[in-house]
């Protein structure tokens, strides 16, 4: 009996310990399947619905746009699905399509794309991110309803294998922003066989995902994973060195580290905050510091007084001292922010307007009739529930009560009613945040322009918003940015928001994951990672 | 017995109805809506959105409409996951809960019971002290503390279990002892209490008196009346195991239906929120009238009530 027993533990412990010392992650190595924590459940793989990080990561591998994501640099174009293109004036786009095949075996054609675009247009769908696509000429009138005949539409297939699109102003880094999973084709014959054009809860991808990329969907199981395995019809499926990828969703970012300590993950999507100056200190070869096009600002009000006097406006930001919040707060080698685009896009060097001057912050508020902070009203500073988020308000409460001698309350608010408040414009100082789309400053600067929906802060500039208009004429690529760094420069002399720090990724990837490269819009080109 | 359960099922369905109807306004009054996204919508597209779903019609055809389609299981699409209704989802998942929450259960009784009974028998000897501040404990670490520690110690130093996941019999090892930690040492403390209270009755004593052996006493004797208060504590306590414990689902990545029914309240998806809602009541009206008949099965004095 005894002996029975003791056999049977053992069964029950070889079950959980086979052992051998080979984790997943190494077995996954052997098989050639990359293992990758990416954030939550995506409530979308469909290109024209999806509108988070973590659904893009995974339609990157499934489905390739005219133009494939450059594995190293994001400001570059890699030909896709189009093998050629040219343009006149940045204007008139014409790109030649490859000989590529659908996962059904349907070839890729230019009316797919047409369609495609016809689909994210529709007023019905609701696609929350066809404003991607208002550069081209029409789309925007169509999207509202105000025209009904996509045929005015600037998208033309001239023929199998040719695709002309029409913009409404010259857009010379047209190809950047056509990576984006906006401009994405989708196969149209399934998307009929599962509903219409223009239904929003039309099933095809769980039904059916057809798809033209490196990879294709082959198990998806809600919070759990979604797998993809290599695409043998995929164009370029030589250059494929992977034979799979599982996303896995985890929300926790404590699960994740654990995850990746344990050998289960080549990738953890985010670290525990606590935990990035611990690997720093150990110079954890695993762990990543990378640029990522974001920043982290405050929107100040500038309709409320005394916020719409540009003096209290700068005060305020002279007294924030960014390098204390970087260095002591948020730890994570993010980047002080004197200005509003973050760096890395090559060419544009705007002025590092905002910077810590405590002399030159109590001056300014003596200026606006607020000597030490007497008579300041109390304002409130809001932020969305999160301890981070939190920490930061604080250091910057502190910092202006000690150098302006002005009490502002923090408060905070649950997400939705947060962003509810903030698009309301029913605050005065309220956390803010923005990621770039593409590879270029005026994914940026358009939120503050007067007609802007993400302009929370109403500001409101003739001169910055003209600016900015001018600079889609202009066809020197250096006297267009320095057009852009000027409305930068005129907005940041006005100083309607208050930058903080500009966004870094911070992840773990195991060593023997090469290809891998720093993007500062962490979109993948999977085709180029591979194991050493 | 039929009649009681008749009875019971009658009295549920105001109950139901009452709750569907505090949850529907509560979710209208809630600030932000399905579609408020960082990134702030254009306004046709949140008119086209809003038109779609139907949150543009009159509030009483919503109202009615919805309370339709919880009768009839003819649920709309998910404004959260397109494509997706609320079946959909509860059928996915539920699935999951349910068995992550009756092998909880079963961890929680196997440790709950036998430390309770050996307590009260013991009272105040090491083996009640011991047992009973181990439970105190228990109850007052929340299951975000103990799921990570367990997973720490069995996932990354022992490396015995799966960190996270939901895919083989051994993953379910650690989500089931984090979440039935917490349920034993509650039971364990209902056990002692329900055991001293009945080892001090008279029938007790008679059974002592007439030389009955302590164990026989305890196990056969007093058990069937001092396991009353943890019947009474498990017909709410299953069904709040069994529709999904957010905490530990999220900690150790299980797909069940805990994480959905506080993420369709953070994403405002109305259809799921109600849902999700009135299944969780469902389950506790069912699984109190189950406790209700079995307790009228223990105890013969409540059978003439």
């Amino acid at each position: 009996m005894t002996n029975r027993l003791f056999c049977s533990t053992l069964i029950v412990i070889h079950c959980f310990n086979p052992f051998s010392s080979a984790t997943p992650a190494d077995d996954a190595i052997e098989e050639g399947i990359l293992l990758l924590g990416n954030g939550s459940e995506p409530h979308s793989l469909d290109p024209h619905i999806n509108s988070s990080m973590n659904g893009h990561h995974v339609i990157v591998s499934l489905i390739e746009g005219l133009i494939a994501p450059h594995p190293t640099d994001d400001s570059l174009p890699l030909p896709g699905m189009a093998y050629k293109w040219g343009h006149e004036n940045n204007t008139v786009w014409t790109f030649h399509l490859r000989d590529a095949k659908w996962t059904n075996g349907d070839p890729v054609t230019a009316h797919d794309f047409v369609y495609s675009f016809k689909r994210i247009l529709s007023p019905r769908l609701g696609s929350q991110y066809s404003e991607m696509l208002y550069s081209m000429k029409n789309a925007k009138e169509y999207n509202e309803g105000e025209i009904t005949d996509f045929s005015q539409v600037g998208a033309e297939a001239l023929d199998e294998r040719t695709l002309r699109v029409t913009l409404k102003e010259p857009v010379p880094y047209f190809y950047n922003i056509i990576k984006h999973n906006s401009w994405f084709p989708v196969h149209p014959e399934t998307v009929e066989k599962y509903g219409t054009i223009d239904d929003p809860a039309n099933n095809w991808i769980r039904e059916e995902y057809v798809s033209n990329g490196p990879f294709k969907l082959k198990n998806w199981q809600m919070n759990q994973i979604i797998e993809v395995e290599k695409n043998p019809g995929y164009w370029n499926a030589d250059q494929v060195k992977l034979n799979g990828i599982k996303f896995y969703p985890i929300v926790s970012e404590n699960t994740e580290d654990q995850m990746f300590n344990s050998g289960a993950l080549h990738y953890s999507y985010t670290i525990p905050s606590d935990m990035i100056p611990v690997y720093r200190e150990r110079n954890d070869p695993t762990l990543k510091i990378e640029p990522f096009l974001g920043v982290y600002y405050y929107s100040l009000n500038t309709k409320v007084p005394p916020l719409d006097n540009p003096k209290v406006r700068h005060a305020l930001s002279y007294a924030v001292n960014r390098n204390t919040i970087v260095r002591r707060i948020t730890k994570g080698g993010q980047l002080p922010a004197g200005n509003f685009t973050p760096p890395g896009i090559s060419g544009y060097e705007p002025e590092s307007i905002a910077s810590f001057n405590p002399k030159r912050a109590r001056e300014l508020i003596t200026e606006a009739g607020f000597p030490n902070g007497e008579g300041f009203p109390k304002l409130t500073l809001l932020f969305n529930t999160l301890e981070s988020h939190k920490a930061i308000a604080e250091a910057i409460q502190q910092m202006w009560k000690s150098i302006l001698g002005i009490d502002v309350e923090i408060r905070n608010q649950e997400w939705k009613v947060f962003v509810n408040t903030r698009h309301e414009g029913n605050f005065e100082i309220a956390r803010n945040g923005w990621i770039g789309d593409y590879m270029y400053p005026d994914t940026f600067l358009r939120i503050l322009q007067s007609d802007s929906g993400q302009n929370d802060a109403q500001y409101s500039n003739p001169e910055y918003d003209q600016l900015i208009a001018e600079s889609f004429s202009e066809t020197d690529d250096q006297r267009r940015l320095n057009l852009l760094a000027e409305a930068e420069a005129i907005m940041l002399n006005d100083m309607p928001i208050i930058p903080i720090y500009h966004y870094v990724r911070t992840y773990r990837i195991d060593p023997r994951v090469k290809g891998w490269n720093p993007t500062p819009l962490d979109v993948r080109n999977f085709t180029s990672v591979y194991f050493e | 017995m039929l009649r009681f359960i008749l009875i019971r099922l009658g009295q549920a369905i105001p109950i139901l109805l009452a709750i569907y109807t505090i949850t529907f306004f509560m979710v209208l009054a809630a600030p932000g809506g399905p579609f408020t996204q960082e990134r702030k919508v254009a306004p046709h597209i949140l008119e086209q959105q809003m038109e779609y779903y139907g949150f543009n019609d009159p509030l009483p055809i919503q109202f009615f409409r919805t309370l339709w389609q919880h009768i009839t299981f003819e649920f709309p699409p998910l404004t959260s996951y397109p494509g997706l209704t609320s079946k959909d989802i509860i059928v996915d998942t539920f699935p999951v809960s349910l068995e992550l929450g009756l092998l909880a259960m079963i961890v929680a009784l196997a440790i709950g019971l036998p430390v309770g009974i050996l307590a009260a028998a013991k009272k105040n000897s090491i083996l009640d002290y011991a047992p009973m501040s181990l439970a105190m404990v228990g109850i007052c670490l929340p299951t975000f503390v103990i799921g990570p520690l367990l997973s720490l110690v069995f996932g990354v130093w022992l490396g015995w279990l799966n960190i996270s996941g939901w895919f083989s019999f051994a993953d379910r090892i650690l989500p089931a002892c984090t979440l039935g930690l917490f349920y034993a040492a509650y039971i364990a403390r209902l056990t002692r209490g329900g055991m001293l209270e009945t080892l001090n009755m008279d029938y007790i004593r008679s059974a002592r008196a007439k030389g009955a052996p302590e164990f026989k006493v305890v196990i056969v004797h007093a058990l069937r009346g001092g396991i009353m208060p943890v019947v009474s504590f498990f017909g709410p306590a299953l069904a709040g195991l069994i529709s999904g414990s957010f905490v530990v689902e999220t900690i150790f990545q299980v797909p069940g239906l805990g994480r959905h029914f506080i993420q369709a309240a953070l994403s405002r998806d109305h259809s799921l929120i109600l849902s999700t809602v009135l299944f969780y009541a469902a389950l506790i009206i069912v699984a109190n009238m189950i406790v209700d008949i079995v307790q009228i099965l223990l105890n013969p004095k409540l059978r003439y009530r």
